[in-house]
């Protein structure tokens, strides 16, 4: 858990060496800039995937259509939008879609006992299909101030999209501890056979993760479309489901399912937009930027095996004087 | 064969002695294992049978003491290693790969071939040898997932008994066989016997020490018992060497064990209760305040039964009332609910949640029970944990340890926990006892004589007959999935129910 903190904390000691005003936030017009603020505000969708994914992850499954899931809800809002709906139904509409696609999930895995990574790749062609038939593949520009809120608004100086999904993380951190889902979730995770011999509705876990995820796709969805006030089927949340996924296992929830740890990842994705805005700013080459972003998941990786760490300690300190 | 009684022994350790941090794990060991002679080794969990076999075997550097094999002073340091010596080893799980061919699966890692190209043929006649070897005649082109647990028992014998191998180490290999495949087990290591190589045998079960050994070493807490001559060496002396107390109550019923009692209110009933390819139509009645022992062999129906009545398997005929009350049972979930228990004969893949703590294991059944949002709160949870701990003695550091780390026996202790924490008014409880030691074995034998005297229904599953004799007001003996005897009071005795259990030309008692 603490690994994420600590490359963290290393990546902003390297940006404050290359840039010595990186933390430096200003207030103007009632508003905070600075490159922390852009971080989180650019951040805020995947960690709100990235929470999704990790109680998928947990059961010991996998959602590839997040990404996908989030072009079909920004179309859905626009399309609303565009044909004068107001700012509620494009939410509610949005919100809906992005639902049923997760309970989709849950019935091809929970129902049919489809394997996750297959069962959710079919909405992630589909979803992208979908979400371009929608739109007409065109990209659709929103107008609405109102819906634009959800991506650029600010409540009393701080951006709105970032307090967003760390409420969201608050809710479901709660949620889980002062409920049994946790419990349940870590459960089916670590041994579903033995879950359900003990009465838990196992089925029922796996299946509600993924209209969780759904859940938080849309949602995300709606902070990408309203952050550039436009829904673009083609790009929008491309590759998404992977920064997820790897905000996930860089956060210490292992792809094995079980035990998990939101806050990790939460931390793991802000670690990777911090990632992403410092190689922005160095002015590094787009095409260049996955690889760093490679790296640095390997590293953390490393760091959270044990044999790695078995084989540096042997490294640093040789002791088998045996020989 | 007999020649070989007189021959130095194969395998000589002495004052064998490992620590781990703040546990003496072996301390002074010897072990003699001459050729063609099949030797137990055996000792309660925790004695140091496990880290014994892995100095044996290269896994762990033995701090103290030597270790001398076919006369040379050798120190392996590794299973490679070993295996190159002529040191053999078959785990209790077969490590082998189910979606493979047979010749795959022993040749695998030495296929011959030249220049990175695997000759086949030669792959299938190499593992053919290797089978025959063992007396065995198996298709080596079919898959190893079709074979039946025994034969891929052998498979994995055949595979660990590269051509040089002259000590076969077999840990717990019979824990899943029934009995039929136990014998043929026993015919494979005596013929290997024959052959001239030593074999060290790890067992729980002590039919099958008296049945196959030569001779037997004990351990206890790390440290040597002593080295017997099977034949000169009585059962109930046996058990007390691996205990370390004299026994007295091995054997014979309890004598304060009250009558059956038709009028009592049955629990669960079932009638008809049926299953194509699983259950003849079966009735059952579990009352309170009984034990109902189901004896019979492995794949009699008896696993079966309790799955139907706890709703993990769905029946085709039949009925059951809960209580009176007709009900469809659809899911162990809606058996939770009407107050049944089932603590399931495996325990990895049905039991545990290995990764999560004792506490969490052991909450687990009552919090499904209460539904998500009731919670079980913290403080309800350290009450439930400190009382369980302290009533069933499970020995772990805290209630936070993960519990897979704990030993078989006490993992065992949680879930029946597990299980009384939900107050229940039937328990099933389908072979408590496999794979745990006999101190663990005793207490939860006394347990289930509690649940008993506080009046709930308890179901008995057991491969140990003694151990249903026991414990058991009612017995019923299944057989071939149908219902073969009935026995109640006195006449529930050893005699009576493998009678029963072999069938009417009584054959029972051949293989003991």
């Amino acid at each position: 858990m603490w690994w994420p903190v600590f490359g963290l904390l290393a990546l902003v000691l390297l940006n404050l060496i290359l840039d010595p005003g990186f933390l430096k936030i200003t207030l103007l017009d009632g508003r905070l800039y600075g490159l922390p603020v852009d971080i989180f505000n650019q951040g805020a969708r995947g960690i709100v995937l990235a929470l999704g994914m990790t109680l998928v992850i947990a059961t010991g499954g996998v959602d590839l259509s997040v990404g996908s899931v989030m072009a079909v809800a920004g179309a859905v809002a626009a399309m609303v939008l565009v044909q004068g709906g107001g700012m509620l139904p494009a939410v509610s509409a949005a919100m809906a879609v992005a639902l049923l696609a997760g309970a989709a999930n849950g019935v091809l895995v929970a129902r049919l006992g489809i394997q996750p990574i297959v069962a959710t790749l079919i909405l992630m062609v589909v979803g992208r299909g979908a979400a371009q038939l929608i739109t007409g593949g065109e990209v659709i520009v929103i107008k609405s101030d109102a819906f634009a809120f959800i991506g650029n608004g600010t409540v009393l100086g701080l951006p709105f999209a970032p307090l967003l999904a760390v409420a969201l993380l608050i809710v479901t951190h709660q949620f889980l501890r002062r409920t049994a889902a946790g419990l349940f979730i870590e459960a089916v995770g670590d041994n579903e056979t033995a879950a359900r011999f003990a009465g838990l509705a196992a089925g029922r876990v796996k299946g509600l993760v993924y209209v969780f995820a759904g859940f938080c796709a849309g949602l995300a969805g709606l902070m990408a479309a309203a952050n550039i006030r436009a829904a673009d089927s083609y790009r929008m949340g491309e590759n998404m489901e992977l920064d997820a996924i790897f905000a996930v296992v860089v956060g210490g929830t292992a792809l094995t399912g079980g035990r998990f740890l939101l806050l990790g990842a939460f931390v793991g994705a802000v670690l990777l937009q911090t990632l992403t805005t410092t190689m922005y700013n160095l002015g590094v080459p787009p095409a260049v930027a996955p690889v760093p972003k490679a790296i640095l998941i390997l590293v953390v990786c490393l760091l959270q095996s044990d044999h790695a760490r078995r084989w540096a300690r042997g490294l640093i300190n040789p002791k088998g004087g045996a020989r | 064969m007999v020649t070989t009684a007189a021959s130095a022994p194969l395998l000589c350790l002495r004052g064998i002695g490992k620590r781990f941090p703040g546990v003496k794990a072996l301390d002074g060991v010897d072990l003699d294992v001459r050729a063609g002679e099949i030797h137990a080794l055996l000792g309660e969990n925790g004695a140091g049978k496990s880290t014994l076999i892995k100095v044996l075997t290269g896994v762990y550097a033995a701090d103290e003491g030597t270790m001398r094999f076919g006369g040379d002073a050798v120190r392996p340091r590794s299973p490679k290693e070993a295996e190159r010596l002529g040191i053999s080893t078959v785990y209790q799980e077969v490590n082998l790969l189910p979606a493979l061919s047979v010749a795959e699966n022993v040749m695998l890692g030495r296929q011959p071939g030249r220049g990175g190209f695997i000759r086949w043929s030669a792959v299938r006649q190499q593992a053919r040898a290797a089978l025959a070897r063992l007396g065995l005649k198996i298709d080596v082109d079919v898959e190893l997932g079709t074979l039946s647990v025994a034969l891929q028992q052998m498979v994995a014998i055949a595979r660990a008994l590269d051509l040089n191998a002259r000590l076969l180490i077999l840990d717990e290999p019979t824990a899943s066989l029934d009995e039929h495949e136990v014998a043929e087990l026993f015919a494979v290591m005596r013929r290997l016997r024959e052959q001239g190589l030593g074999i060290v045998f790890v067992t729980h079960f002590l039919d099958q020490v008296y049945a196959v050994t030569d001779r037997i070493t004990v351990l206890r807490n790390g440290a040597l018992v002593g080295e017997y001559r099977t034949a000169e060496l009585p059962r109930l002396d046996l058990v007390g060497k691996m205990i370390g107390r004299a026994v007295n109550d091995v054997a014979g019923r309890d004598a304060d064990l009250p009558r059956p009692d038709d009028a009592a209110p049955a629990v669960v009933e079932a009638s008809g209760l049926a299953r194509a390819g699983a259950l003849q139509p079966l009735n059952l009645a579990l009352r309170r305040g009984e034990v109902t022992g189901l004896a019979g062999l492995l794949g009699s129906g008896r696993t079966e039964t309790a799955r139907l009545l706890f709703g993990i398997d769905r029946a085709d005929a039949g009925t059951l009332h809960v209580k009176g009350t007709a009900v469809r049972m659809k899911s162990a979930r809606e058996a939770v609910r009407l107050g049944l228990a089932f603590c399931s004969e495996d325990r990895k893949a049905e039991g545990i949640l290995p990764n999560l703590s004792v506490r969490e294991n052991l909450i687990l059944a009552l919090q499904g029970k209460q539904g998500i949002w009731k919670t079980v709160t913290r403080a309800e949870q350290a009450a439930l944990c400190d009382r369980y701990i302290k009533a069933l003695r499970i020995k772990t550091p805290e209630a936070e340890t993960p519990i897979k780390n704990l030993s078989g026996g006490n993992q065992q202790k949680v879930l029946l926990a597990r299980w009384l924490a939900t107050k229940p008014e039937l328990i099933i409880l389908d072979e408590p006892t496999r794979g745990i030691d006999i101190g663990a074995r005793a207490e939860i034998e006394a347990l289930i004589g509690r649940l008993r005297a506080d009046g709930l229904a308890v179901l008995l599953i057991s491969s140990e007959i003694e151990e249903i004799v026991r414990t058991s007001t009612r017995v019923v003996v299944l057989r071939e999935r149908r219902r073969a005897a009935a026995l109640e009071g006195e006449a529930i005795e050893p005699a009576a129910l493998m009678r029963a259990m072999a069938g009417t030309n009584g054959e029972a008692g051949g293989d003991a």
